[in-house]
């Protein structure tokens, strides 16, 4: 058997959390309703840094968690993935995950407190430069140091199309360069998720400033990670949500054959299934978010488990918005696509739930296989 | 004893254990008869504390309940060994308490709760599973009584119980739903006949029950003539609540049983079976977090409906872990304990090997009702999906195709 089981904590929404999510749900149904989160993908600048100023001003969603000695709200990780929760809900194009997330998790790790306040406050947002697909726990180092200037390459980076730093981990070190610092190139690529856009960087000799060296980088860069890992949870749970919330609107108003689409069992059957993942997703969710915001021992586990789960769900629940709608779930006027992008993408980033299964592997002692060659 | 006139609405986790101890210090639990003591305990109200007063409650919160038995259990009191009659205190109690009289309350409530009397219940026929209100069996007015003529089936427990919760046609010219009445049958009445079922473990849990011309006074009637099939929906409520939810600890249950045998034997691994082990170590822990969250919504007065999914997704994994242990155990798992016909033993399903779990796991998924149903449940009452259209609604039942 393994150790007892650890404290639930508290899984349901606090009456301030319900009000932080009506707040960013009401400014994203103003400001960034799909079909203009659809435009954006098509324009020049494919992230909202009008609406990340409003979210970070005026609803001061990038200083959640971050504390107020530090010019910070003081919040906690929970109230920060409620605002995930709405932000996939929504598929905005904002750079809340690496920079309010991964980016504030990794300086508060470090204890880098001078950086925080231009992030807490949104005016400057922060990357860290390492590929969006990395699972916590896995080695990032792309990067050649000489005399404080970094080379090299690191492609698929989420939230630097509009970073004003980079945080760039090495071996042994964590430095920040600033985005227009001479020999660094950033090349937006067409991102499967259109609406999280990705950059491939290139360092050529590029100043830098280091920031903290030794082991902790490293411990610091798995819990940030871990971190990015818990609210992306959060935001597939909004994600799964939206799409079932469409399918099962759809289901009760087109008719075929005479019949109420919904009234057919063969359907009923598959979003009550569904329904029944995205209750569990909820749940996965919102305990991976109470043992961040607890700094619970059980944390590792809790962000893996939500991730296993939560990216099957959403994708999932992306999938059957697809298939429930018929064929105009597959044409561009429709918002499911955007939707199927954004599960698809983010049940990779951070780790595929098959890599998050072999991290619990190891925590919840599930050996692995031996297997005896030859034999 | 002191008795309590006054109703007492405002009664705290002090108050409930301060007449538990008051209890405690006049009736001692080492020296009353076990059937006396609990009697004594129903009388003063602290046998389920929500209950009224003068039916083994006093009104209370129902979360003072734990308090309750805490107490008593450290001062090695007898308890009412609730597991042996499940279907009279989850299921035959609410029924009685929402629809009985107050004689039929008085009657059948203090023995249900000390055990004295073991209820079962007479509800699904051959020709009527997930569709109930389709039973058959008929209930015919005589006099002051009803004789009551057909076949239950599925019945736990009719080999022990006093008394089964039934429900019989008692007007075949009505529309289905509308013709059902709701009885309680004394099981050891003349023209009562149990026959054990045996079932796919080899064991006999369940009974076929046959009714053959039996009596049942009219003052033993549930509810109005004709509102059996809603003394029933209430009935089966609250058996879907007592299946599904409820705290669990990790990796208990199927789960923990395929844990031990991947951790104790390194020769049943594989890639693809270590794939399958991870997966479910997840999907279970996920719903063990799913009924502890619905559990805090539940204690913060605000009850989901996710004890429907909570036991579709405990029957698809008791299913689905258990086959996956006895491909692990390989040539073994070809072995099994024995068909011999008996009744079955009551030890946890740890106890049992790989392959009667594999085997009466398939029960999960239909007893209680089945997956295909819970599912319907979800769509229509949960996620307003409109009902498939039926042809037997409006229709008398004797009219229907059968």
């Amino acid at each position: 058997m393994i150790d007892a089981t650890p404290r639930t904590g508290d899984l349901l929404y606090s009456e301030i959390e319900e009000d932080l999510r009506a707040s960013v749900r009401a400014l994203l149904e103003k400001r960034s309703p799909w079909d203009a989160v659809l435009a954006r993908t098509e324009s020049a600048e494919t992230t909202d840094r009008e609406l990340w100023a409003l979210l970070a001003g005026e609803i001061g969603c990038a200083a959640l968690a971050v504390p107020e000695a530090a010019g910070g709200a003081g919040a906690s990780w929970r109230e920060a993935a409620v605002v995930a929760e709405e932000l996939g809900r929504a598929v905005a194009p904002v750079p809340f995950l690496g920079s309010a997330g991964i980016a504030v998790a990794l300086l508060l790790e470090l204890d880098q407190r001078d950086l925080l306040s231009g992030i807490a406050d949104g005016s400057v947002v922060a990357a860290v430069a390492v590929p969006f697909a990395t699972p916590p726990g896995a080695a990032t180092e792309w990067a050649d140091v000489s005399g404080d200037r970094i080379s090299g390459v690191v492609r698929g980076v989420a939230d630097a199309a509009v970073a004003d730093i980079f945080l760039v981990p090495t071996a042994d070190a964590l430095y920040v360069v600033d985005a227009e610092a001479p020999g660094l190139r950033r090349t937006e690529i067409v991102s499967l998720d259109m609406t999280r856009p990705l950059v491939d960087l290139v360092f050529d000799g590029v100043p830098a400033r280091r920031l903290a060296a030794g082991a902790p980088v490293s411990e610091a860069l798995t819990a940030a990670l871990r971190i990015g890992a818990v609210l992306l949870a959060s935001e597939q749970l909004g994600v799964a949500e939206r799409c079932f919330a469409m399918t099962v609107q759809y289901l009760t108003l087109r008719r075929q054959f005479g019949r109420i689409l919904g009234s057919y069992q063969a359907l009923k059957h598959r979003v009550a299934d569904l329904w029944v993942l995205i209750t569990q997703a909820k749940a996965a969710a919102r305990y991976a978010a109470e043992c961040a915001a607890t700094a619970s021992l059980d944390l590792p586990v809790a962000a893996s488990l939500a991730q296993a789960h939560c990216s099957t769900v959403a994708q999932q629940a992306a999938e059957e918005c697809v298939q429930l709608h018929g064929g105009i779930g597959f044409t561009w006027e429709h918002p499911a696509h955007l939707y199927l992008k954004r599960a698809k993408s983010s049940a990779i980033a951070l780790g595929t739930p098959e890599q998050h299964r072999i991290i619990l592997a190891g925590l919840v002692n599930i050996p692995l296989p031996t297997l005896n060659e030859g034999s | 004893m002191r008795t309590t006139t006054a109703t007492t609405p405002s009664l705290d986790a002090n108050g409930v254990a301060s007449r538990v101890r008051e209890f405690l210090s006049g009736h001692d639990p080492a020296t009353t008869d076990r059937v006396e003591f609990l009697r004594a305990r129903f009388d003063a109200g602290l046998a389920w504390v929500h209950y009224p007063e003068g039916l083994g409650g006093l009104g209370a919160d129902p979360a003072l309940q734990q308090d309750v038995d805490t107490i008593f259990a450290e001062a090695g009191a007898p308890d009412n060994r609730p597991h042996l009659n499940i279907i009279g205190l989850g299921m035959a109690a609410p029924t009685i308490l929402r629809f009985g009289t107050p004689e039929q309350q008085r009657r059948w409530l203090r023995p249900l709760w000390t055990g004295e009397e073991i209820w079962c219940q007479l509800f699904s026929e051959p020709g009527a599973g997930s569709d109930l209100a389709n039973v058959a069996t008929s209930a015919k007015r005589d006099g002051d009584d009803w004789v009551v003529n057909g076949q239950k089936v599925w019945t736990s427990l009719a080999h022990e119980a006093t008394w089964g919760i039934l429900v019989a046609r008692t007007d075949p010219d009505q529309p289905k739903h509308r013709g059902l009445t709701f009885f309680v049958c004394d099981m050891h009445a003349r023209g009562v006949d149990v026959r054990p079922l045996r079932q796919i473990t080899g064991e006999s849990e369940f009974n076929e029950v046959y009714l053959d011309g039996v009596r049942i006074p009219d003052e033993q009637r549930l509810g109005e003539v004709g509102q059996g099939w809603a003394v029933t929906q209430n009935t089966l409520m609250n058996e879907r609540v007592a299946i599904g939810a409820g705290t669990i600890p990790r990796e208990s249950g199927a789960i923990g049983e395929l844990l031990r045998v991947w951790r104790e034997r390194p020769d049943v691994r594989t890639p693809g079976a270590f794939d399958q082990v991870t997966r479910f170590w997840v999907e279970a822990e996920v719903a063990r977090l799913t009924a502890e969250r619905l559990r805090q919504q539940q204690a913060a007065g605000m009850p989901g409906p996710e004890g429907s999914g909570a036991k579709l997704t405990y029957a698809r994994l008791n299913q689905q872990i258990s086959s996956l242990e006895l491909d692990l155990l390989g040539a073994e798992g070809l072995r099994y304990t024995g068909y011999t016909a008996r009744r079955p033993v009551l030890v946890s399903p740890a106890e049992r090997p790989a392959g009667w779990r594999f085997l009466r796991a398939k029960g999960n998924s239909i007893e209680g009702g089945t997956s295909e149903i819970m599912r319907n449940i979800i769509a229509e009452r949960v996620l307003g999906l409109p009902p498939e259209p039926r042809v037997d609604k409006d229709t008398a039942w004797k009219d229907l195709p059968r």
